[in-house]
Protein backbone atom coordinates (compact mmCIF):
# COMPACT_ATOMS: atom_id res chain seq x y z
CA UNK A 1 0.00 0.00 0.00
CA UNK A 2 2.51 2.49 0.75
CA UNK A 3 4.07 1.93 -2.32
CA UNK A 4 1.54 3.22 -3.92
CA UNK A 5 1.10 6.21 -2.57
CA UNK A 6 4.85 6.79 -3.46
CA UNK A 7 3.78 6.56 -7.01
CA UNK A 8 1.44 8.75 -6.76
CA UNK A 9 3.33 11.29 -5.59
CA UNK A 10 6.06 10.87 -7.89
CA UNK A 11 3.57 11.96 -10.69
CA UNK A 12 2.54 14.66 -9.00
CA UNK A 13 5.58 16.28 -8.49
CA UNK A 14 6.95 16.73 -12.12
CA UNK A 15 10.76 17.92 -10.77
CA UNK A 16 10.61 14.39 -9.14
CA UNK A 17 9.50 12.77 -12.40
CA UNK A 18 11.86 14.61 -14.25
CA UNK A 19 14.68 13.47 -11.96
CA UNK A 20 13.53 9.50 -12.38
CA UNK A 21 13.21 10.21 -16.30
CA UNK A 22 16.92 11.72 -16.53
CA UNK A 23 18.53 9.29 -13.87
CA UNK A 24 16.98 6.70 -16.39
CA UNK A 25 18.32 7.83 -19.23
CA UNK A 26 21.90 8.35 -17.45
CA UNK A 27 21.37 4.63 -16.50
CA UNK A 28 20.76 3.46 -19.91
CA UNK A 29 23.59 5.68 -21.59
CA UNK A 30 26.00 4.32 -18.68
CA UNK A 31 24.55 0.58 -19.57
CA UNK A 32 25.26 1.12 -23.16
CA UNK A 33 28.35 2.44 -22.76
CA UNK A 34 29.52 -0.85 -20.81
CA UNK A 35 28.27 -3.21 -22.90
CA UNK A 36 30.19 -1.57 -25.70
CA UNK A 37 33.10 -1.66 -23.03
CA UNK A 38 32.43 -5.26 -23.13
CA UNK A 39 32.05 -6.05 -26.69
CA UNK A 40 34.94 -4.75 -27.86
CA UNK A 41 36.83 -6.32 -25.27
CA UNK A 42 35.83 -9.60 -26.43
CA UNK A 43 36.35 -9.05 -29.72
CA UNK A 44 40.07 -8.11 -28.85
CA UNK A 45 40.26 -11.17 -27.32
CA UNK A 46 38.88 -12.86 -29.65
CA UNK A 47 41.99 -11.76 -31.85
CA UNK A 48 44.49 -13.20 -29.55
CA UNK A 49 43.01 -16.43 -28.26
CA UNK A 50 41.56 -18.55 -30.70
CA UNK A 51 39.90 -20.54 -27.88
CA UNK A 52 38.06 -16.83 -27.54
CA UNK A 53 37.03 -16.20 -30.76
CA UNK A 54 33.66 -15.02 -31.81
CA UNK A 55 32.43 -17.90 -33.85
CA UNK A 56 32.76 -16.87 -37.65
CA UNK A 57 29.32 -19.06 -38.76
CA UNK A 58 27.48 -16.71 -36.35
CA UNK A 59 29.16 -13.86 -38.02
CA UNK A 60 28.04 -14.10 -41.05
CA UNK A 61 24.62 -15.87 -40.09
CA UNK A 62 23.75 -12.73 -38.67
CA UNK A 63 25.10 -10.69 -41.29
CA UNK A 64 22.71 -12.26 -43.60
CA UNK A 65 20.21 -12.18 -41.49
CA UNK A 66 20.49 -8.29 -40.81
CA UNK A 67 21.40 -7.09 -44.07
CA UNK A 68 20.93 -9.25 -47.38
CA UNK A 69 16.84 -9.39 -47.13
CA UNK A 70 17.45 -5.46 -46.84
CA UNK A 71 19.19 -4.93 -49.69
CA UNK A 72 15.50 -4.58 -51.71
CA UNK A 73 14.08 -2.15 -49.42
CA UNK A 74 17.19 0.08 -49.62
CA UNK A 75 17.31 -0.23 -53.54
CA UNK A 76 13.68 0.66 -53.42
CA UNK A 77 13.93 3.58 -50.74
CA UNK A 78 16.96 5.19 -52.47
CA UNK A 79 15.69 5.14 -55.85
CA UNK A 80 12.70 7.05 -54.26
CA UNK A 81 14.94 9.56 -52.57
CA UNK A 82 17.20 9.44 -56.00
CA UNK A 83 13.84 10.87 -57.88
CA UNK A 84 12.66 13.15 -55.28
CA UNK A 85 15.82 15.44 -54.94
CA UNK A 86 16.76 15.90 -58.89
CA UNK A 87 13.02 17.07 -59.19
CA UNK A 88 12.93 19.23 -56.55
CA UNK A 89 16.05 20.97 -56.94
CA UNK A 90 15.75 21.21 -60.76
CA UNK A 91 13.02 23.82 -61.43
CA UNK A 92 15.14 26.66 -59.25
CA UNK A 93 18.34 25.81 -60.87
CA UNK A 94 16.83 26.14 -64.35
CA UNK A 95 15.67 29.04 -63.57
CA UNK A 96 19.19 30.48 -63.48
CA UNK A 97 20.65 27.75 -66.29
CA UNK A 98 22.02 25.85 -64.28
CA UNK A 99 19.84 22.56 -64.52
CA UNK A 100 22.58 19.76 -64.86
CA UNK A 101 23.56 20.90 -61.16
CA UNK A 102 21.00 18.17 -59.77
CA UNK A 103 23.67 16.16 -60.54
CA UNK A 104 26.35 17.64 -57.87
CA UNK A 105 23.52 18.25 -55.69
CA UNK A 106 22.33 14.54 -55.58
CA UNK A 107 25.58 13.02 -55.64
CA UNK A 108 26.64 15.45 -52.71
CA UNK A 109 23.64 14.28 -51.14
CA UNK A 110 23.71 10.36 -51.90
CA UNK A 111 27.05 9.90 -50.42
CA UNK A 112 27.98 11.77 -47.94
CA UNK A 113 24.42 12.15 -46.16
CA UNK A 114 21.26 10.57 -46.99
CA UNK A 115 22.82 6.92 -48.56
CA UNK A 116 24.29 6.15 -45.30
CA UNK A 117 21.86 7.74 -43.36
CA UNK A 118 18.53 6.38 -45.16
CA UNK A 119 20.25 2.46 -44.97
CA UNK A 120 20.41 2.90 -40.90
CA UNK A 121 16.90 4.35 -40.61
CA UNK A 122 16.10 0.97 -42.54
CA UNK A 123 18.01 -0.96 -40.64
CA UNK A 124 16.73 0.11 -37.88
CA UNK A 125 13.53 -1.45 -38.33
CA UNK A 126 15.07 -4.28 -39.77
CA UNK A 127 17.58 -5.19 -37.35
CA UNK A 128 17.72 -3.57 -34.90
CA UNK A 129 14.07 -4.30 -34.05
CA UNK A 130 14.37 -8.18 -35.38
CA UNK A 131 17.71 -8.43 -32.54
CA UNK A 132 15.80 -6.88 -29.60
CA UNK A 133 13.24 -9.23 -30.16
CA UNK A 134 14.74 -12.42 -30.35
CA UNK A 135 17.38 -11.08 -27.87
CA UNK A 136 14.44 -10.38 -25.54
CA UNK A 137 12.02 -13.70 -26.22
CA UNK A 138 15.45 -15.09 -25.16
CA UNK A 139 15.55 -13.58 -21.54
CA UNK A 140 12.21 -14.57 -21.22
CA UNK A 141 12.76 -18.23 -22.34
CA UNK A 142 15.51 -18.03 -19.89
CA UNK A 143 18.05 -18.83 -22.64
CA UNK A 144 20.22 -15.79 -21.87
CA UNK A 145 20.49 -17.38 -18.23
CA UNK A 146 20.98 -21.00 -19.68
CA UNK A 147 23.97 -19.30 -21.56
CA UNK A 148 25.42 -17.57 -18.29
CA UNK A 149 24.71 -20.92 -16.33
CA UNK A 150 26.79 -22.89 -18.92
CA UNK A 151 29.53 -20.26 -18.13
CA UNK A 152 29.31 -19.04 -21.49
CA UNK A 153 29.00 -15.31 -21.95
CA UNK A 154 26.00 -13.86 -23.81
CA UNK A 155 28.31 -10.89 -24.64
CA UNK A 156 30.57 -13.55 -26.95
CA UNK A 157 28.01 -15.52 -28.03
CA UNK A 158 24.82 -13.00 -28.95
CA UNK A 159 26.50 -9.46 -28.75
CA UNK A 160 29.13 -9.28 -30.17
CA UNK A 161 27.98 -11.14 -33.75
CA UNK A 162 25.05 -8.68 -33.68
CA UNK A 163 27.04 -5.37 -32.93
CA UNK A 164 29.59 -7.06 -35.81
CA UNK A 165 27.04 -7.91 -38.30
CA UNK A 166 25.09 -4.75 -38.07
CA UNK A 167 28.57 -2.64 -38.10
CA UNK A 168 29.51 -4.30 -41.13
CA UNK A 169 26.03 -4.93 -43.04
CA UNK A 170 25.55 -1.02 -42.59
CA UNK A 171 28.57 0.08 -44.19
CA UNK A 172 27.81 -2.46 -47.03
CA UNK A 173 24.59 -1.08 -47.45
CA UNK A 174 25.39 1.77 -47.32
CA UNK A 175 27.48 1.91 -50.86
CA UNK A 176 24.34 0.37 -52.50
CA UNK A 177 22.32 2.84 -51.42
CA UNK A 178 25.10 5.46 -52.46
CA UNK A 179 25.00 3.78 -56.10
CA UNK A 180 21.43 3.15 -56.42
CA UNK A 181 20.68 6.97 -55.79
CA UNK A 182 23.12 8.58 -58.18
CA UNK A 183 22.12 6.52 -60.87
CA UNK A 184 18.33 7.26 -60.15
CA UNK A 185 19.37 10.62 -60.08
CA UNK A 186 21.14 9.92 -63.63
CA UNK A 187 17.62 8.63 -65.11
CA UNK A 188 15.59 11.26 -63.28
CA UNK A 189 18.22 13.74 -65.01
CA UNK A 190 17.59 11.80 -68.44
CA UNK A 191 13.68 12.52 -68.43
CA UNK A 192 14.62 15.82 -67.70
CA UNK A 193 17.52 16.72 -70.84
CA UNK A 194 20.48 16.23 -68.82
CA UNK A 195 23.00 14.17 -70.43
CA UNK A 196 24.05 11.29 -68.94
CA UNK A 197 27.41 11.49 -69.86
CA UNK A 198 27.57 15.15 -68.40
CA UNK A 199 25.88 13.62 -65.24
CA UNK A 200 28.29 11.24 -64.50
CA UNK A 201 31.06 13.37 -65.00
CA UNK A 202 29.33 16.49 -61.90
CA UNK A 203 28.60 13.75 -60.08
CA UNK A 204 32.04 12.37 -60.26
CA UNK A 205 33.26 16.29 -59.94
CA UNK A 206 31.22 16.88 -56.80
CA UNK A 207 32.39 14.09 -54.38
CA UNK A 208 35.98 12.75 -54.22
CA UNK A 209 37.27 9.46 -52.80
CA UNK A 210 37.20 11.45 -49.23
CA UNK A 211 33.72 12.17 -49.47
CA UNK A 212 32.59 9.07 -50.14
CA UNK A 213 34.86 7.58 -47.49
CA UNK A 214 33.15 10.02 -44.89
CA UNK A 215 29.74 8.88 -45.50
CA UNK A 216 31.04 5.00 -44.82
CA UNK A 217 32.59 6.09 -41.12
CA UNK A 218 29.46 7.65 -41.03
CA UNK A 219 27.46 3.99 -41.41
CA UNK A 220 29.87 2.28 -39.53
CA UNK A 221 29.18 4.26 -36.53
CA UNK A 222 25.42 4.48 -37.47
CA UNK A 223 25.72 0.14 -37.79
CA UNK A 224 27.16 0.23 -34.47
CA UNK A 225 24.68 2.61 -32.78
CA UNK A 226 21.86 0.22 -34.43
CA UNK A 227 23.25 -2.80 -32.83
CA UNK A 228 24.02 -1.27 -29.46
CA UNK A 229 20.67 -0.06 -28.78
CA UNK A 230 19.12 -2.99 -30.08
CA UNK A 231 21.34 -5.63 -27.82
CA UNK A 232 20.71 -3.51 -24.96
CA UNK A 233 17.27 -2.76 -25.09
CA UNK A 234 17.04 -6.33 -25.42
CA UNK A 235 19.03 -7.59 -23.14
CA UNK A 236 17.69 -5.46 -20.22
CA UNK A 237 13.96 -7.32 -20.87
CA UNK A 238 13.35 -9.17 -17.39
CA UNK A 239 11.79 -12.60 -17.62
CA UNK A 240 8.89 -11.80 -15.95
CA UNK A 241 7.82 -9.07 -18.26
CA UNK A 242 7.15 -11.55 -20.90
CA UNK A 243 5.69 -10.81 -24.56
CA UNK A 244 5.13 -7.20 -23.14
CA UNK A 245 8.37 -6.57 -22.49
CA UNK A 246 9.97 -7.64 -25.27
CA UNK A 247 7.11 -5.95 -27.60
CA UNK A 248 8.58 -2.68 -25.72
CA UNK A 249 11.94 -3.49 -26.09
CA UNK A 250 11.93 -3.65 -29.92
CA UNK A 251 9.46 -0.61 -30.11
CA UNK A 252 11.57 1.36 -28.47
CA UNK A 253 14.70 0.01 -30.07
CA UNK A 254 13.66 1.44 -32.98
CA UNK A 255 12.40 4.92 -31.79
CA UNK A 256 16.09 5.52 -29.94
CA UNK A 257 18.14 3.80 -32.44
CA UNK A 258 16.53 6.47 -35.18
CA UNK A 259 16.97 9.27 -32.56
CA UNK A 260 20.48 7.86 -32.15
CA UNK A 261 21.44 7.88 -35.90
CA UNK A 262 20.04 10.81 -36.54
CA UNK A 263 21.49 12.86 -33.93
CA UNK A 264 25.02 11.36 -34.90
CA UNK A 265 24.49 12.29 -38.34
CA UNK A 266 24.14 15.80 -37.14
CA UNK A 267 26.59 15.72 -34.98
CA UNK A 268 29.53 14.24 -37.53
CA UNK A 269 28.60 16.73 -40.00
CA UNK A 270 28.79 19.45 -38.04
CA UNK A 271 32.10 18.29 -36.75
CA UNK A 272 33.35 17.43 -40.11
CA UNK A 273 32.34 20.90 -41.64
CA UNK A 274 33.70 22.65 -38.19
CA UNK A 275 37.40 20.91 -38.93
CA UNK A 276 37.21 20.63 -42.53
CA UNK A 277 37.72 17.16 -42.24
CA UNK A 278 36.64 14.67 -45.40
CA UNK A 279 36.20 17.69 -46.99
CA UNK B 1 43.88 -29.76 -11.02
CA UNK B 2 39.97 -30.75 -11.68
CA UNK B 3 40.57 -33.65 -9.29
CA UNK B 4 42.70 -31.33 -6.77
CA UNK B 5 39.40 -29.07 -6.64
CA UNK B 6 37.52 -32.14 -5.72
CA UNK B 7 39.47 -33.18 -3.42
CA UNK B 8 38.96 -29.69 -1.08
CA UNK B 9 35.63 -30.81 0.64
CA UNK B 10 36.12 -34.41 2.67
CA UNK B 11 33.67 -36.90 1.69
CA UNK B 12 30.94 -36.42 4.68
CA UNK B 13 31.33 -31.94 4.02
CA UNK B 14 28.33 -31.17 2.03
CA UNK B 15 28.58 -29.77 -1.41
CA UNK B 16 26.37 -27.07 -1.05
CA UNK B 17 25.89 -24.78 2.32
CA UNK B 18 24.25 -21.70 2.79
CA UNK B 19 23.97 -20.05 5.57
CA UNK B 20 22.29 -16.73 7.00
CA UNK B 21 20.97 -16.09 3.19
CA UNK B 22 18.97 -12.75 2.90
CA UNK B 23 17.78 -11.13 -0.39
CA UNK B 24 15.19 -8.38 -0.55
CA UNK B 25 13.54 -7.13 -3.32
CA UNK B 26 12.34 -3.13 -2.69
CA UNK B 27 10.91 -3.80 0.45
CA UNK B 28 9.62 -6.77 0.30
CA UNK B 29 11.61 -9.97 1.84
CA UNK B 30 12.20 -12.55 -0.41
CA UNK B 31 15.23 -14.87 1.40
CA UNK B 32 14.87 -14.74 5.37
CA UNK B 33 18.65 -15.70 6.36
CA UNK B 34 17.87 -19.05 5.07
CA UNK B 35 20.21 -21.88 5.98
CA UNK B 36 20.53 -25.06 4.53
CA UNK B 37 23.05 -27.91 3.77
CA UNK B 38 23.23 -30.44 0.86
CA UNK B 39 25.51 -33.26 1.16
CA UNK B 40 27.00 -35.25 -1.83
CA UNK B 41 25.29 -37.44 -3.73
CA UNK B 42 21.79 -36.76 -2.27
CA UNK B 43 18.89 -35.85 -3.68
CA UNK B 44 16.97 -32.75 -1.98
CA UNK B 45 13.92 -31.37 -2.78
CA UNK B 46 13.06 -27.60 -2.00
CA UNK B 47 9.08 -27.16 -2.08
CA UNK B 48 6.97 -24.37 -1.08
CA UNK B 49 4.27 -22.42 -2.23
CA UNK B 50 4.43 -19.53 -5.31
CA UNK B 51 6.41 -16.41 -4.18
CA UNK B 52 7.91 -18.22 -1.13
CA UNK B 53 11.51 -17.68 -2.45
CA UNK B 54 12.34 -21.38 -3.94
CA UNK B 55 12.80 -19.68 -7.23
CA UNK B 56 14.91 -16.87 -5.93
CA UNK B 57 17.29 -19.44 -3.86
CA UNK B 58 17.76 -21.24 -7.13
CA UNK B 59 19.24 -18.40 -8.52
CA UNK B 60 21.51 -17.53 -5.88
CA UNK B 61 22.78 -20.98 -5.61
CA UNK B 62 23.76 -20.96 -9.64
CA UNK B 63 25.35 -17.36 -9.23
CA UNK B 64 23.04 -15.48 -10.76
CA UNK B 65 21.84 -13.46 -7.85
CA UNK B 66 24.03 -12.06 -5.34
CA UNK B 67 22.44 -12.19 -1.81
CA UNK B 68 22.17 -8.83 0.29
CA UNK B 69 23.96 -11.26 3.40
CA UNK B 70 25.09 -14.17 3.77
CA UNK B 71 27.04 -16.95 2.30
CA UNK B 72 26.35 -19.72 0.11
CA UNK B 73 29.21 -22.35 -0.51
CA UNK B 74 30.08 -24.78 -3.28
CA UNK B 75 32.55 -27.46 -3.54
CA UNK B 76 33.97 -25.69 0.01
CA UNK B 77 34.15 -22.12 -2.08
CA UNK B 78 32.28 -19.17 -0.74
CA UNK B 79 30.69 -17.75 -4.33
CA UNK B 80 28.71 -14.93 -3.75
CA UNK B 81 31.78 -12.85 -3.65
CA UNK B 82 33.48 -14.23 -6.76
CA UNK B 83 34.08 -12.64 -9.86
CA UNK B 84 32.28 -13.50 -12.88
CA UNK B 85 35.53 -15.22 -14.28
CA UNK B 86 35.88 -17.49 -10.92
CA UNK B 87 32.49 -17.79 -11.10
CA UNK B 88 32.50 -19.09 -14.33
CA UNK B 89 35.04 -21.88 -13.23
CA UNK B 90 32.34 -23.53 -10.76
CA UNK B 91 29.45 -23.28 -13.10
CA UNK B 92 31.30 -25.69 -14.98
CA UNK B 93 31.14 -28.17 -12.47
CA UNK B 94 26.95 -27.88 -12.58
CA UNK B 95 24.40 -28.60 -14.60
CA UNK B 96 20.85 -26.59 -14.45
CA UNK B 97 17.23 -28.04 -15.98
CA UNK B 98 15.38 -24.93 -16.45
CA UNK B 99 11.67 -24.89 -15.92
CA UNK B 100 10.89 -24.68 -19.94
CA UNK B 101 13.98 -26.50 -20.42
CA UNK B 102 15.53 -23.55 -22.06
CA UNK B 103 17.33 -24.97 -24.97
CA UNK B 104 19.04 -22.52 -27.86
CA UNK B 105 16.35 -22.14 -29.88
CA UNK B 106 18.72 -21.73 -33.04
CA UNK B 107 19.98 -24.94 -32.96
CA UNK B 108 19.43 -28.67 -32.98
CA UNK B 109 18.92 -31.27 -29.72
CA UNK B 110 22.57 -32.26 -30.38
CA UNK B 111 24.34 -28.65 -31.08
CA UNK B 112 22.41 -27.62 -27.85
CA UNK B 113 24.33 -30.68 -26.04
CA UNK B 114 27.44 -30.25 -27.93
CA UNK B 115 27.77 -26.92 -26.75
CA UNK B 116 29.36 -26.96 -23.41
CA UNK B 117 30.93 -29.15 -24.66
CA UNK B 118 32.98 -27.90 -27.31
CA UNK B 119 33.37 -24.79 -25.57
CA UNK B 120 34.72 -25.63 -22.46
CA UNK B 121 36.95 -29.07 -23.42
CA UNK B 122 39.27 -29.16 -25.84
CA UNK B 123 37.90 -32.67 -27.42
CA UNK B 124 38.04 -33.01 -31.02
CA UNK B 125 34.69 -32.92 -32.84
CA UNK B 126 34.40 -36.99 -33.36
CA UNK B 127 34.65 -37.38 -29.37
CA UNK B 128 32.32 -34.47 -29.04
CA UNK B 129 30.18 -36.67 -31.16
CA UNK B 130 30.23 -39.99 -29.41
CA UNK B 131 29.79 -38.22 -25.73
CA UNK B 132 26.47 -36.28 -27.04
CA UNK B 133 25.33 -39.78 -28.57
CA UNK B 134 26.10 -40.79 -25.11
CA UNK B 135 23.99 -38.10 -23.34
CA UNK B 136 21.23 -37.97 -25.51
CA UNK B 137 20.86 -42.02 -25.05
CA UNK B 138 20.80 -41.44 -21.05
CA UNK B 139 17.71 -38.97 -21.83
CA UNK B 140 15.98 -41.19 -24.31
CA UNK B 141 16.15 -38.90 -27.06
CA UNK B 142 18.94 -40.02 -29.68
CA UNK B 143 16.78 -40.32 -32.17
CA UNK B 144 15.57 -36.27 -31.72
CA UNK B 145 18.64 -35.53 -31.98
CA UNK B 146 18.68 -33.24 -35.46
CA UNK B 147 15.33 -31.56 -34.69
CA UNK B 148 14.97 -27.91 -33.79
CA UNK B 149 13.61 -27.56 -30.18
CA UNK B 150 10.36 -25.91 -32.05
CA UNK B 151 9.36 -29.26 -32.89
CA UNK B 152 9.99 -30.69 -29.72
CA UNK B 153 7.04 -31.98 -27.07
CA UNK B 154 7.63 -30.19 -23.49
CA UNK B 155 8.69 -33.42 -22.12
CA UNK B 156 11.62 -33.37 -24.74
CA UNK B 157 12.48 -30.27 -24.23
CA UNK B 158 13.16 -30.96 -20.82
CA UNK B 159 14.41 -33.94 -21.78
CA UNK B 160 17.18 -32.49 -23.88
CA UNK B 161 17.85 -29.61 -21.43
CA UNK B 162 18.87 -32.41 -19.08
CA UNK B 163 20.89 -33.66 -21.80
CA UNK B 164 22.38 -30.39 -22.01
CA UNK B 165 22.90 -29.64 -18.35
CA UNK B 166 24.72 -33.13 -17.57
CA UNK B 167 27.22 -32.60 -21.05
CA UNK B 168 30.04 -31.49 -19.06
CA UNK B 169 29.40 -34.53 -16.43
CA UNK B 170 28.32 -32.08 -13.95
CA UNK B 171 28.81 -33.20 -9.73
CA UNK B 172 25.44 -30.89 -8.70
CA UNK B 173 22.76 -31.09 -10.97
CA UNK B 174 20.00 -27.85 -10.24
CA UNK B 175 16.53 -28.43 -11.29
CA UNK B 176 13.82 -25.92 -11.25
CA UNK B 177 10.22 -27.34 -11.60
CA UNK B 178 11.25 -30.32 -13.43
CA UNK B 179 7.56 -31.69 -13.95
CA UNK B 180 5.51 -28.43 -14.05
CA UNK B 181 3.23 -28.26 -17.43
CA UNK B 182 3.95 -32.43 -17.89
CA UNK B 183 1.40 -34.82 -18.28
CA UNK B 184 1.32 -37.23 -15.19
CA UNK B 185 3.50 -39.85 -17.68
CA UNK B 186 5.96 -37.54 -18.72
CA UNK B 187 6.26 -35.71 -15.39
CA UNK B 188 6.71 -39.63 -13.95
CA UNK B 189 9.26 -40.11 -16.52
CA UNK B 190 11.49 -37.43 -15.38
CA UNK B 191 10.73 -38.58 -11.78
CA UNK B 192 13.16 -41.60 -12.89
CA UNK B 193 15.56 -39.64 -14.97
CA UNK B 194 16.17 -37.56 -12.01
CA UNK B 195 16.70 -40.93 -9.70
CA UNK B 196 18.45 -42.68 -12.54
CA UNK B 197 21.08 -39.69 -12.84
CA UNK B 198 21.57 -39.12 -9.45
CA UNK B 199 22.26 -43.10 -9.09
CA UNK B 200 23.94 -43.85 -12.33
CA UNK B 201 26.57 -40.26 -12.30
CA UNK B 202 26.42 -39.91 -8.91
CA UNK B 203 25.78 -36.76 -8.93
CA UNK B 204 24.18 -34.65 -6.03
CA UNK B 205 20.55 -33.12 -6.76
CA UNK B 206 18.68 -30.48 -5.83
CA UNK B 207 15.26 -29.96 -7.39
CA UNK B 208 12.83 -27.11 -6.71
CA UNK B 209 9.32 -27.85 -6.98
CA UNK B 210 5.72 -28.02 -5.72
CA UNK B 211 4.04 -31.23 -6.81
CA UNK B 212 4.11 -32.90 -4.02
CA UNK B 213 3.56 -35.95 -5.93
CA UNK B 214 7.42 -35.90 -7.97
CA UNK B 215 8.74 -34.56 -4.68
CA UNK B 216 7.88 -37.92 -2.40
CA UNK B 217 8.85 -40.11 -5.42
CA UNK B 218 12.22 -38.50 -5.91
CA UNK B 219 13.22 -37.08 -2.99
CA UNK B 220 16.04 -38.88 0.02
CA UNK B 221 15.50 -35.43 1.68
CA UNK B 222 13.48 -32.05 1.60
CA UNK B 223 13.07 -29.13 2.86
CA UNK B 224 9.85 -26.66 3.18
CA UNK B 225 10.29 -22.76 2.52
CA UNK B 226 8.14 -20.44 3.27
CA UNK B 227 8.22 -16.60 3.38
CA UNK B 228 11.99 -16.92 2.33
CA UNK B 229 12.89 -19.23 5.44
CA UNK B 230 12.85 -22.65 6.14
CA UNK B 231 9.92 -24.10 8.12
CA UNK B 232 11.63 -27.89 8.56
CA UNK B 233 14.35 -29.75 6.56
CA UNK B 234 15.07 -33.48 6.86
CA UNK B 235 14.58 -37.00 5.16
CA UNK B 236 11.81 -37.55 3.54
CA UNK B 237 10.39 -40.05 6.06
CA UNK B 238 9.75 -37.08 8.63
CA UNK B 239 7.77 -35.47 5.73
CA UNK B 240 5.90 -38.46 4.91
CA UNK B 241 4.96 -39.27 8.55
CA UNK B 242 3.60 -35.27 9.28
CA UNK B 243 1.56 -35.46 5.92
CA UNK B 244 0.42 -38.89 7.18
CA UNK B 245 -0.16 -37.70 11.06
CA UNK B 246 -3.48 -36.03 12.73
CA UNK B 247 -2.87 -32.50 14.18
CA UNK B 248 -2.86 -32.09 17.58
CA UNK B 249 -3.78 -29.56 19.80
CA UNK B 250 -0.24 -28.31 20.42
CA UNK B 251 0.86 -28.03 16.21
CA UNK B 252 1.80 -24.73 15.52
CA UNK B 253 0.80 -22.54 12.97
CA UNK B 254 4.20 -23.67 10.60
CA UNK B 255 3.71 -27.04 11.28
CA UNK B 256 -0.58 -26.53 9.93
CA UNK B 257 0.52 -24.93 7.25
CA UNK B 258 3.11 -27.75 5.83
CA UNK B 259 0.52 -30.47 6.54
CA UNK B 260 -2.04 -28.40 4.35
CA UNK B 261 0.89 -28.26 1.41
CA UNK B 262 1.76 -31.41 1.99
CA UNK B 263 -1.25 -32.59 1.37
CA UNK B 264 -2.69 -30.36 -1.39
CA UNK B 265 -5.80 -29.07 0.33
CA UNK B 266 -7.40 -25.45 0.03
CA UNK B 267 -8.39 -24.78 3.46
CA UNK B 268 -5.41 -24.44 5.97
CA UNK B 269 -3.11 -21.34 7.56
CA UNK B 270 -1.84 -20.97 4.03
CA UNK B 271 -5.39 -19.60 2.48
CA UNK B 272 -6.98 -18.38 5.77
CA UNK B 273 -5.06 -15.07 5.11
CA UNK B 274 -7.11 -14.54 2.10
CA UNK B 275 -10.25 -14.42 3.94
CA UNK B 276 -9.93 -11.54 5.92
CA UNK B 277 -12.13 -9.28 8.09
CA UNK B 278 -11.72 -6.14 5.63
CA UNK B 279 -13.69 -7.40 2.62
CA UNK B 280 -17.29 -6.61 3.72
CA UNK B 281 -15.52 -2.59 3.42
CA UNK B 282 -14.15 -3.30 0.36
CA UNK B 283 -17.12 -4.46 -1.52
CA UNK B 284 -19.08 -1.94 -0.20
CA UNK B 285 -16.78 1.09 0.74
CA UNK B 286 -15.43 2.17 3.99
CA UNK B 287 -18.76 4.54 4.73
CA UNK B 288 -21.62 1.58 4.20
CA UNK B 289 -21.57 1.40 8.29
CA UNK B 290 -22.19 5.06 8.99
CA UNK B 291 -24.90 5.91 6.33
CA UNK B 292 -26.84 2.85 8.31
Amino acid sequence: MPEKADNRNSIMIPGRLLIDKLAGFFSMLGGMTFLLFETVMVLLKGMVFRSQRVSRSALAFQMVRVGVRAIPIVIMIQVAVGVIMPLQMYPKLNEFGQGEQIATINAIAALRELGPLMTAIILSGFAGASIAAELGTMVTTEEIEALRATALSPVRFLVAPRLAATMIMTVLLSVIADVVMVAAGMATGRNLGVDPGLYMQLSREAVDISGFVSGLVKAGVYGLLIGLVACYMGLSVKPWEGSEGVGRATTLTVVYSIVAVIMAAAVFTVIFYAYGIFS
Amino acid sequence: MVTECKREYGPDEPVIRVSGLCKTFGSQVVLDGLNLEVYPGEIMVIMGGSGCGKSTLLRHLIGSHRPDEGTIELFGKEITQMSERELDEIRKRFGILFQSGALFNSMTVSENVSLPLSEHTGLDAETIDIMVKIKLELVNLRNHADKMPAMLSGGMKKRAGLARAIALDPDILFYDEPSAGLDPVTSAQIDNLIKDLSSKLGVTSVVVTHEMDSAFAIADRMCMLDKGRILMVGPRSDFEKLRDSEPDELAGEDELLMRQFLRGEAEGPLTSKANSASYQDDLLGAGYHEER
